[in-house]
Order: structure tokens, then C-alpha cells, then sequence
């Protein structure tokens, strides 16, 4: 069988982020990462890997050129193979172009009944979660997300998806997409002999030509072109003026607060 | 005529998706439909709810236009009662491309988050994911964004039309965006739940709500999944979002865990009201997920908001900065929660913790 998962390379938002003068994220600025919840799925597919043998790990991941080195570290992870969709055309693609492009990509690469297509729950630079069930649309295929648990025996798949209030438990049919969430196990680390040898496996690049004769992909339904939804304005929130600073930590400040929020009736 | 996201002028009215469970209408779409109202009267259109289930109770149906709906549109079938993705997005894309809504809104819940982007793909059309506001007049916008940003409204231009305009936070919420669908339609938008406010229920056009019942065309062969079974957690879910005031913790408390969350509750007990966390004491295990804040939790505005030993990193800010009044302790006087706070005390949490537990209740007892 074969696993083929979406990984982004996205900035890392823990620490300062670079804004541009326009209000737009200078990218270029920051420090990338790989995209969190998509290491859950990269391990998710590679525990798969580890109690059957026969199984294929795919990474794909749409991107500028520098995406390689995310791309590198997921095969040194385990990964057996890894393409990177990257062209011009791709670039400014809303969630809904972006899984045009990478349905495109997986359907080059293939979905057997076997298969199965593991993406994460969300991206951290827009948190949109959408990515992954549009594709799962476009590919025609079943899909559970927020994935908690998985269950894998004689080729039948048993999820576990969480809720706010509980969690379900589903059967389904392959080929299907899951999309992972971080509850659902700890990422391994990149293996010493996996970064001697991650050069050495197979590295695919597809660009615009490579899939256009996908019933899907034109110059009008890819990137920018491809994408129903625009910017209108984007912004900074404002900054809260700050705050009152009480002096000391001691009873006689626990009580002059509470005085002053029962002076403005907040308690 | 097949269906074309792109005739936009052949959609026309609000359409609000009323998640139930177990057969109970959830807040989110008391919500949503709430903003839905605005929105519709804005455009001069109807506003609908769209109810899926089985054995649909009509009460609840009719409530729903206590708080807005001027119709629901009633969906009934077996193989509705509980959700798959397979189910309600064949049974909602064939309702909206028969009766061709301008606007959908849903609610951002991990079944909302499921549904919405596999019934836009279907549709071709655009979807903007976790909305925190909308706006479809753009003076309303403008005036949204001199309070919300920025920008100087006065001397900028705004394309004049009533394109639904839906501003959320991107990048872990360091800056905020406003995306819209120009040329598709329906305009797609799923909504966090809790960020919208409720309007007061109201019994008169809750009696004249229209109820449609919708000829469903569903059978076992349209579903690819097999729901074995659905579990509650045991224990109640903390409603945080719905909560006047939250008492959360941070890693702060890591020195004694276990006496940091006694002080929490002993606060919340004393004050009314729910423990949060940050995140960073939700992944060492002190405390479920559900009492998470902040991105990647849940987004609160209580009017009161206590953050004890809470470093203030965006992500944590980004789901409480509403917050009526906020009061930080923190030992460090140089903690960016402080640029936050409301009110802010310098010092350890296990000893003002306590103090302002004890301060409180003296208070209130004095004034009872
Ligand atoms: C993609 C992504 C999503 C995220 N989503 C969220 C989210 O939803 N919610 C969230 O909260 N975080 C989220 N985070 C994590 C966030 O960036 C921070 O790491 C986290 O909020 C830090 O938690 P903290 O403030 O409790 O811990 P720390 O940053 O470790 O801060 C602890 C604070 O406690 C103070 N302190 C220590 N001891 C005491 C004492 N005895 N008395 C008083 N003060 C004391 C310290 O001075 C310090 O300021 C996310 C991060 C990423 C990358
Ligand atoms: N450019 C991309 N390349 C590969 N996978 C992606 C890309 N964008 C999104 N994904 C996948 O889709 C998931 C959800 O992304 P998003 O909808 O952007 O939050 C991610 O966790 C990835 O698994």
C-alpha cells in the first residue's frame, strides 16, 4: 500500500513575526518550521509503515524551492519518497487552488484502493483546516478529520475523530484522507543513517507542466488566478494601551484591587 | 440549469447552518444566526436556518426564529441523525444548489470545520475559515476598523459594494485579515463559536417562522464511512465560552501543579466562574484540552479574566484580548501579558493567588 502525506513549511509564529509596511507577513523575514499537526501525520503514516512492511511513504508538499529541505528531513525521518510541487503559477493560492494543485499532484502520483492520503489538521500560518477535506472532495474520496487515534488490521481502517464533547468512532473505506491532530501521537526524530541516505532516495519536483493535463489544472484554476477568495484589507490589531500596574503583591494590593473593581461594579 | 457558483447574481438570501447532537440545537447557531439577522437586513433578504437530523423536533425548529430565522429549512432522514461528511454535504449541496443562497454561514466547530470546506469544493466556491467578524455594508466595516485596527479609515478607499467582507486572525493572530469572495457564490464563512453575540430570544417571530421541509434524496450507498459509535466524555465540558469570568493558569503554577489549579478554583469559586489554561499547561498534562485558550483552544471575552502565571505569547493572547477586564499575576515585571492587562500585580502567584482569593470574598460578604 502506499501513504502519501501533505507536509507545509510554514513560518514560525512562536516568536516576533515581520510585518511588512502594507500589513502583510514578510514571509521572507522568518524562520520556517515544518507545519506542526503535519509531523503527526508523517508519523502517523510511518507507524503504518513500521508493522507493514510493504508500505510506501510519500511526502508532497507545495512550495517555493528552499520547501527541499522540510522535504529532506522527512525522509531521513522515513519517508521513502518525496515530490515537491512548485511553480510560479502555484503561488498566491487560496485553500481552494492549493488542493486543486495537490489533488492533481496526488492523482500523478496515484491513489490505489489500498491508499491512503494523510494531511494535518491545519496549517499554523492560516489555521484554515480546509485544505485537507478539499482535496479529499476533488479526489472523490472519504474523509475523517481531526484524527485522534488510529487502528490499522488486515487492511481495515478504524479511526478514532475527536469532538469538543467526546469522540467518535468510525470505519472507513480506503482509499480515504485523514487529517491528524497533535493528540494523536509524538513525532519521531530524523534518524542518523536517515540523513546519510536522505539524498539518495527518490526526489521529484512537479511544476505547471508537469500537471496540466489533469482534467483540473489550467493557467485560470491554479494560484492567484485559481483562488475565489482575495484579500480585502489586512491589519495589525491595535495595541491595548496598557494596563494599570499595581505597586506591591501583598494583602493591601489584593484589597485595593478589589476595591477598585467594586468601585467600577466588575465584581 | 446545472449549477454555477459563478451566475452570482442568481443567489439571493443568508442561509445559517444550525448544527444539532443528540438532537440539540448547539449555541453556535443561536449565533450565527443572531449575526445572520444584521447581515439580512443590510441586503433587505431572508435569512434561513438549514436543520439536519432525524425525528426533527419542530420546537426547536420554530425557536430558531426566536433569534432571527424567517425560514427553516427542515432536513429529515435516518441517515441524518448523526453526522457524516458523506450525508450532510450531499444533502446540503443539493439544497443550496436548488435554492441558490448568497451567504452560508457555519459554525467553526470540529464538525463545522469538516462539513464546510468538503460542501465549498463541491460547490466551487470560496470559504474563509474562523471568522471573528462580518460585515457586508461598508460603512459598518469602516467603522469596525477604526476601533479593531490601525488603518486610517478616513484616507483609505474601499470598493463600494456588499460583498460579504470576513476578517479573522491569521499568523497565530499577529495580524488580522478581511477576505472576501467577489465573484462566487455562496460566500462561504465558518464562524468561531462564542464570538458572536446572542440577541434576546424573541417569542413573536419565533411563532411566524416559516418551517420547509426539504424532500431528501439520500441513501446507505452515499455514505463511505460506517459511525461505529459516539462517545461523551465522561465528565461535563467546561463552558468557557459561554463563562462571565475565567480564571486561567499558566506554566507559572509548574513549581507545585497540583496547588496552582487549587488556587485557580478557589478564585473561580469565589468570582463565579470556569478554569482556563494556556496551552503550555494543557501539553505537560495538568489539565484537559477543553480548558485550553487561545489559538489553537478556545476564544473567551468573559468580563472578568484572571491569567495566573501567564507569559502573554499571541497565541494565548489572541483567544482572551476581548476579555471585559483582565488582571495578570506574574512574577516576571516584564511578562507581555502585562501589555494586555487591564490590571497587573507583580508578584508570585501561590502567595497573591490566595490573598486575592480571601480579598474577594471578603468583599462580597461585606456587601451581602
Ligand atoms: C501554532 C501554535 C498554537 C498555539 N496555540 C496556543 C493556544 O491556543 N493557547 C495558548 O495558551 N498557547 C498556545 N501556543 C503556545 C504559546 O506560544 C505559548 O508557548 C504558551 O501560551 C505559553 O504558556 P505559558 O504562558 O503558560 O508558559 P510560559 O511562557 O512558560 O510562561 C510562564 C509564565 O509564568 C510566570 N511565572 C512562573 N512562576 C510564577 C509564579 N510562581 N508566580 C507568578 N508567575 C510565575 C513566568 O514569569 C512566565 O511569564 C501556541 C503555539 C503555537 C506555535
Ligand atoms: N502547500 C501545501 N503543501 C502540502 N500540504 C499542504 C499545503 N497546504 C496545506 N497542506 C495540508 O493541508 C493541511 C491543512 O492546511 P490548511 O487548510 O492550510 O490549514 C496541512 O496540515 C497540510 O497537511
Amino acid at each position: 500500500m502506499k501513504i502519501i502525506v501533505c507536509v507545509k513549511q510554514v513560518p514560525d509564529t512562536s516568536g516576533k513575526v515581520a510585518v511588512k509596511a502594507d500589513g502583510t507577513m514578510d514571509r521572507a523575514a522568518m524562520a520556517t518550521i515544518s507545519n506542526p499537526d503535519d509531523m503527526n501525520a508523517l508519523e502517523a503514516a510511518l507507524q503504518i509503515k513500521d508493522k507493514n512492511s510493504d508500505t510506501k511513504v510519500v511526502v508532497i508538499s507545495m512550495g517555493p524551492p528552499p520547501t527541499e529541505s522540510m522535504l529532506r528531513e522527512c525522509l531521513a525521518m522515513g519517508a521513502d519518497e518525496a515530490v515537491l510541487v512548485s511553480a510560479r503559477e502555484f503561488g498566491g493560492a487560496d485553500t481552494f487552488a492549493t488542493s486543486t494543485t495537490l489533488t492533481a499532484a496526488i492523482r500523478k502520483i496515484g491513489v490505489e484502493k489500498d491508499d491512503i492520503v494523510f494531511c494535518g489538521r491545519q496549517a499554523i500560518d492560516g489555521d484554515t483546516a480546509q485544505v485537507g477535506p478539499q482535496i479529499a472532495e476533488k479526489l472523490g474520496i472519504p474523509q475523517v478529520t481531526y484524527v485522534t487515534g488510529i487502528d490499522y488490521t488486515d487492511g481495515q481502517l478504524t479511526v478514532r475523530r475527536e469532538l469538543e464533547d467526546g469522540y467518535m468512532t468510525i470505519k472507513v473505506q480506503t482509499p480515504c484522507l485523514l487529517t491528524c491532530i497533535k493528540e494523536l501521537n509524538t513525532p519521531r526524530y530524523m534518524r542518523v543513517a536517515g540523513i546519510m541516505d536522505c539524498y539518495s532516495k527518490p526526489y521529484t519536483v512537479l511544476d505547471f507542466n508537469a500537471l496540466v493535463d489533469d482534467p483540473m489544472v489550467e493557467l485560470e484554476t491554479v494560484g492567484l488566478k485559481g483562488s475565489p477568495t482575495q484579500v480585502y484589507k489586512s491589519f495589525s490589531p491595535p495595541v491595548k494601551g496598557a494596563g494599570t500596574m499595581l505597586e506591591g503583591a501583598d494583602k493591601a494590593t489584593c484589597e485595593q484591587l478589589v476595591s477598585i473593581l467594586g468601585e467600577k461594579h466588575i465584581i | 440549469m446545472a449549477f454555477n457558483s459563478k451566475d452570482t447574481a442568481a443567489f439571493k438570501g443568508v442561509w445559517v447552518f444550525c448544527e444539532q447532537r443528540d438532537g440539540v440545537i448547539l449555541s453556535t447557531g443561536y449565533q450565527l444566526l443572531s449575526e445572520g439577522r444584521k447581515l439580512a437586513n443590510d441586503l433587505g433578504v431572508e435569512l434561513c436556518g438549514v436543520l439536519l437530523g432525524h425525528e426533527v423536533n419542530e420546537t426547536y425548529a420554530k425557536a430558531l426564529g426566536g433569534y432571527g430565522a424567517d425560514r427553516v429549512y427542515i432536513c429529515d432522514h435516518p441517515l441524518l441523525k448523526d453526522y457524516t461528511t458523506d450525508a450532510y454535504t450531499k444533502v446540503i449541496c443539493d439544497l443550496v444548489e436548488d435554492k441558490k443562497p448568497e451567504i452560508f454561514l457555519i459554525g467553526a466547530t470540529n464538525i463545522g470545520r469538516d462539513l464546510g470546506p468538503r460542501v465549498a469544493a463541491r460547490l466551487k466556491t470560496g470559504l474563509t475559515a474562523d471568522c471573528t467578524h462580518l460585515d457586508v455594508d461598508v460603512e459598518k466595516y469602516k467603522a469596525f476598523l477604526k476601533t479593531t485596527s490601525t488603518i486610517d479609515v478616513d484616507n483609505t478607499k474601499f470598493e463600494e459594494n456588499t460583498n460579504l467582507k470576513m476578517t479573522r486572525p491569521a499568523f497565530g493572530g499577529h495580524l488580522m485579515a478581511t477576505i472576501v469572495c467577489p465573484d462566487y457564490r455562496p460566500q462561504m464563512s465558518t464562524v468561531r463559536p462564542g464570538v458572536m453575540q446572542t440577541q434576546a430570544f424573541n417569542e413573536e417571530t419565533a411563532a411566524k417562522t416559516v418551517l420547509d421541509k426539504v424532500d431528501v434524496q439520500l441513501t446507505e450507498a452515499d455514505i463511505h464511512v460506517d459511525l461505529v459509535e459516539i462517545v461523551k466524555s465522561a465528565k461535563k465540558a467546561v463552558d468557557l465560552i459561554g463563562a462571565d469570568v475565567v480564571v486561567s493558569v499558566g506554566r507559572g503554577i509548574s513549581a507545585d501543579p497540583k496547588r496552582g489549579l487549587e488556587i485557580a478554583e478557589e478564585l473561580a469559586n469565589v468570582l463565579g466562574g470556569v478554569v482556563g489554561a494556556s496551552r503550555a499547561v494543557v501539553d505537560d498534562g495538568y489539565i484537559g484540552v477543553d480548558h485550553q485558550v487561545g489559538q489553537t483552544g478556545k476564544t473567551v471575552h468573559p468580563k472578568i479574566y484572571v491569567a495566573l502565571g501567564i507569559s502573554g505569547a499571541i497565541q494565548h493572547v489572541s483567544g482572551m484580548q476581548d476579555a471585559e477586564c483582565i488582571i495578570a499575576v506574574n512574577k516576571n515585571e516584564n511578562a507581555p501579558i502585562f501589555d494586555v492587562a487591564t490590571y497587573g500585580i507583580t508578584g508570585d502567584l501561590f502567595k497573591v493567588g490566595p490573598m486575592l482569593a480571601e480579598a474577594i470574598a471578603k468583599y462580597k460578604a461585606e456587601k451581602a
